[in-house]
């Protein structure tokens, strides 16, 4: 019982992570309270998401996993040589996931998946210190995947699928940091797109040299969505030829899910204890500048210059007994944004977590799955140097802290 | 395990509650201070420029903008209290059903061409209430269009809408009213108008320096006038003595040189272009006519008073410089053999103190308006004397035939005036400020960086040029949000200085300029 009470603290208190830019890791609660690994876990239809090749594995004919996270996040800013400090609302993001598989043969499984890995809600006061830079963003990427797994051998599987993306942004921030109506609202610029689509693909191996001992590979392609044709809001722009009218108009932009790497290991050193590592490797080296052309010929040009990124992740289960199993994870999560390219759009710097988590089986068939994640980013000092006026490029500085608390709930089925 | 269950229960309601916290949160004591000083009940008396008042009138968002209400906002973080203003109803400005003497406020406006000039915002009719009294608890005291003396003088109120709309009685005085609040801090920045309205008037005024005259209340009802040295510094030390009596602290600011105003360097001395097509082509016609006129100064021994243009370059325009000697008749009798003595006379009349501008004359940014267009008063007194439309109109050219007139112009004799009287001022305010141990900002000093070079900030520079600069608002004179914010730092750093405070300073960046609007009349 000691041991049991030792575990449930360690999977409430152990620091996981999340991940950097808006990717969002929270696909799976299974895996989410294994410091989000399963590239080599074979577990639950989440493998849908995290190694298609391993569904052939499952024992079972159906397999069905569905949860939802709620995200509460808040970041605060502050600058103490202006004496002015902000704090983002808290607003609760809800990323929900739904797998399942049915082994058709031996040999071959089939699966669906829907998922949303990228997303991002980030709410600060509007016209802070920083509303030429941002007044609030919302971004959600809704991921729909069928895949193919196929056994090769006992030792050997592979999987994957076509991935379709529908999208959806809205973003608000004011024109700069002075230009108003002659009331003194700040003129500001909505931009709003929904259902944008794209396709995309994963691909993914699973290695089995012992019984207890797996590895994992999983890839997942980049998706570019492009919004064209979206709506462009102006408002509170003054009555003058020298700016642009209010009302609103069409933007087209590009937003790229950059493509991600995953591999990992998984070891059951014990007949209750599994262990487990992932390692993402994120290639945010696509992001680099939002552009926004708008329907009037303005455009909007915002370097990003995200660089590749790593999180390294580590996961533990215990089947405590045969009804409960215990989960904790921890990881490290590298920020893909570079020095000097911290906007408060994605005020994300490098971060570790604590998860933890747990699954009671109602019956044999269905189980309850809890997880949960902590995570606290370094306090940072950093800077947007790429804003410009007149040509001049104009940092906005601060200091930063973050953190991110996610509950979530889910239920597997299996058959 | 019922008592472990608790103790999780618990762990978890931690987690959950907990938030995000900085190491040195900046709204925790400690990280800023207020010295010795006391910011609890912070009270700013002056003029225009303490109550926010810019592109020529007062409205809200400049009350907003300006130095004391911001100074409040950084007071807030070191123990500073609520800070009110007794705000205007609109951003229009003037008062409802007076825009003859309090017009709205400039905007700055494209004209069919797309060049930008101030206008006059007609986008909404003014709606404050001339008449309304807000009660008299406002910590910004400070009234446009406020001198020195006016600060401690009975029934000011009925004088001066702008204090009678929070006078706590038909017979306050500005000084009682604040010192009835029992500042524990303040600041004063007071005097401008005792030397700018004889500035922007082009010096038309008088200067009690000159004239001895130490009673206020004989001085100008319009305050075209420069106040006596002696009674800037006895009225000034009394309305420290005043304010120090409850044992506060504060902050006092000198005069600024009027130089460094865009109102008096935005026309240039010589404007008249040969390219004009209005002007240019008279060029031979005028100076043939100059030629005479310019024969009779030489003959009178004042060559230096010649006029003449130039078909190369821009010409200075002609003036009238109430300091040289009268010589109209002297011209009249060198004029009449060649013009007839009806001519001589007008001509001797009109140029008997006329000369062209010189770099050294500033021409008041009200001048632009006038300068080559015909003069209608003057047209119709030459009709009157027999002269046709035609001729008339030819000798009614404002700075062109008919010199422009005193109120466009501050001669090198009246700025000497006004910069002696400042001068005097600024001992007077450095002197009682220092005997008072008061924070001292020496603001004159930044604007006199403004109008040479510049004051850099992190999105750009801040000038005095106008419209562009982006330190002053299209009146010429009053400061836009951005130089408030200047002025507020530099405050802040006298403060510190004078009472070990620390504070933390404001983005100039982060304030903005001028207005833009096309909501106007004929534009």
């Amino acid at each position: 019982m000691k041991k049991l009470l030792l575990l449930v603290l360690f999977a409430l208190v152990t620091l996981v992570t999340y991940a950097g830019g808006y990717r969002v890791s929270v696909q799976g609660q299974r895996a989410m309270a294994m410091g989000h690994t399963g590239v080599a876990v074979v577990n639950s239809a989440e493998l849908v998401f995290f190694n298609p090749a391993g569904l052939v594995y499952l024992e079972n004919k159906l397999n069905v996993s569905a949860g939802v996270s709620g995200i509460f996040t808040d970041v605060i800013y502050q600058n103490s040589d202006l004496g002015i400090s902000s704090e983002t609302d808290s607003s609760v993001g809800t990323p929900l996931n739904l797998y399942g598989s049915y082994k058709v043969n031996d040999w071959l499984a089939l699966g669906l998946g829907v998922y949303t890995p990228y997303g991002s809600e980030v709410t600060w006061p509007t016209d802070w210190a920083g509303s030429h830079l941002v007044n609030n963003i919302e971004l959600a990427a809704i991921y729909i995947q069928p895949v193919v797994s196929i056994k090769l051998s006992d030792q050997f599987s592979i999987g994957g699928g076509p991935i379709y993306v529908t999208g959806s942004v809205n973003f608000n921030r004011n024109a700069n940091r002075t230009l108003s109506d002659i009331d003194g609202n700040r003129s500001n610029i909505t931009i709003d797109d929904s259902g944008v689509s794209n396709w995309g693909w994963s691909i993914s191996a699973m290695f089995n040299p012992t019984e207890n001992f797996r590895l994992g590979f999983n890839y997942r392609s980049e998706i570019i969505l492009e919004a064209e044709g979206g709506e462009a809001t102006f408002s509170n722009f003054p009555n003058s030829p020298a700016t642009p009218a209010n009302g609103t108009t069409t933007f087209d932009a590009e937003l790229p899910l950059p493509a991600e790497l995953s591999v990992g290991l998984s070891y059951q050193f014990h007949k209750k204890w599994l262990f487990a590592f992932d390692y993402n490797r994120q290639f945010w080296d696509v992001y680099e500048s939002l552009d926004i052309q708008f329907g009037t010929g303005a455009t909007s040009l915002n370097t990003r210059n995200y660089k590749n990124s790593s999180v390294y992740r580590f996961g533990l289960q215990y089947d405590a007994t045969s009804k409960i199993s215990l989960r904790a994870g921890y990881y490290i999560d590298e920020s893909p944004v570079q020095s000097g390219f911290f906007a408060p759009e994605t005020p994300r710097n490098d971060s570790q977590g604590y998860t933890g988590g747990i699954s009671f089986a109602i019956t044999p068939k269905l189980a309850i799955d809890a997880s949960f994640f902590y995570l606290r980013f370094e306090e940072v000092n950093e800077s947007y140097d790429f804003y410009q006026e007149n040509g001049q490029n104009v940092p906005f500085r601060g200091t930063y802290k973050s953190s991110a608390f996610a509950p979530g709930l889910g239920l597997t089925y299996k058959l | 395990m019922k008592k472990n269950i608790k103790y999780l229960a618990i762990l978890a309601l931690g987690l959950v509650a907990c938030e995000s916290e900085f190491d040195n949160p900046i709204d925790e004591a400690g990280v800023y201070s207020s010295g010795e000083a006391d910011f609890s009940n912070f009270v700013a008396l002056g003029n225009s420029l303490t109550a926010g008042f810019a592109d020529g009138a007062l409205y809200i968002t400049g009350q907003e903008n300006s130095y004391p209400n911001i100074l409040s906002q950084q007071f807030a973080l070191a123990g500073g209290g609520e800070f009110t203003q007794p705000l205007m109803a609109d951003n229009v400005g003037g008062f409802a059903g007076q825009t003859a003497a309090f017009p709205p406020r400039f905007v700055l406006a494209f004209d069919a061409e797309g060049n930008p000039g101030p206008a006059v915002y007609t986008g909404a009719a003014p709606s404050t209430d001339i008449t309304a009294n807000l009660g008299a608890s406002f910590n910004n005291m400070g009234v446009p269009g406020a001198r020195v003396y006016h600060l401690g003088f009975p029934g000011y109120g009925a004088l001066n809408p702008y204090f009678g709309r929070f006078a706590s009685e038909p017979n306050a005085t500005v000084i009682g009213d604040a010192v009835a609040q029992s500042p524990t801090f303040f600041s004063l920045w007071i005097g401008n108008n005792d030397i700018l309205g004889y500035a922007t008037s082009g010096g038309v005024g008088v200067d009690h320096n000159v004239t001895g005259n130490t009673d206020p209340s004989t001085y100008s009802p319009i305050g075209l006038d420069i106040t006596n040295n002696g009674v800037f510094d006895n009225t000034y030390r009394a309305l420290i003595g005043a304010l120090v009596s409850t044992g506060a602290k504060g902050v006092v600011l000198n005069l600024p040189n009027v130089t460094t105003l865009p109102f008096f360097t935005t026309v240039p001395f010589a404007p008249l272009s040969p390219l004009d097509p209005n002007f240019g082509p008279q060029i031979p016609t005028l100076n043939a006519t100059y030629g005479q006129l310019n024969g009779a100064f030489a003959f009178l021994g004042v060559p230096e008073r010649s006029i003449q243009f130039s078909t190369t370059g821009a010409s200075p325009v002609v003036v009238r410089d109430e300091s040289l000697t009268d010589i109209s008749a002297q011209l009249v009798q060198v004029l009449t053999p060649a013009l007839g003595p009806a001519q001589a006379a007008i001509f001797a009349a009109q140029y008997g103190q006329a000369r062209q501008a010189t770099a050294n004359d500033l021409l008041v940014l009200t001048s632009s308006g006038v300068i080559g267009q015909v003069n209608q008063e003057r047209l119709a007194e030459l009709m009157s004397f027999g002269l046709t439309q035609a001729q008339a109109g030819q000798l009614s050219v404002n700075g062109v035939t008919y010199p422009l007139q005193d109120q466009y112009v501050l001669t090198p004799g009246e700025q000497s005036l006004v910069e002696n009287a400042r001068l005097s001022f600024n001992t007077s305010i450095a002197t009682i400020a220092s005997e008072n141990g008061l924070a001292f900002y020496n603001v004159a000093n930044d604007l006199a960086q403004a109008a040479n070079g510049g004051i850099p900030f992190d999105g750009g520079v801040i000038t005095s040029d106008f419209v562009t600069g982006g330190g002053f608002s299209l009146d010429g004179v009053h400061p836009t949000p951005r130089a408030h914010a200047l002025v507020t730092n530099g405050i802040i750093n006298a403060i510190e200085i004078a009472y070990g405070a620390t504070l933390p300073s404001v983005n100039p960046g982060d304030y903005g300029t001028v207005t833009l609007s096309n909501d106007v009349g004929v534009n």
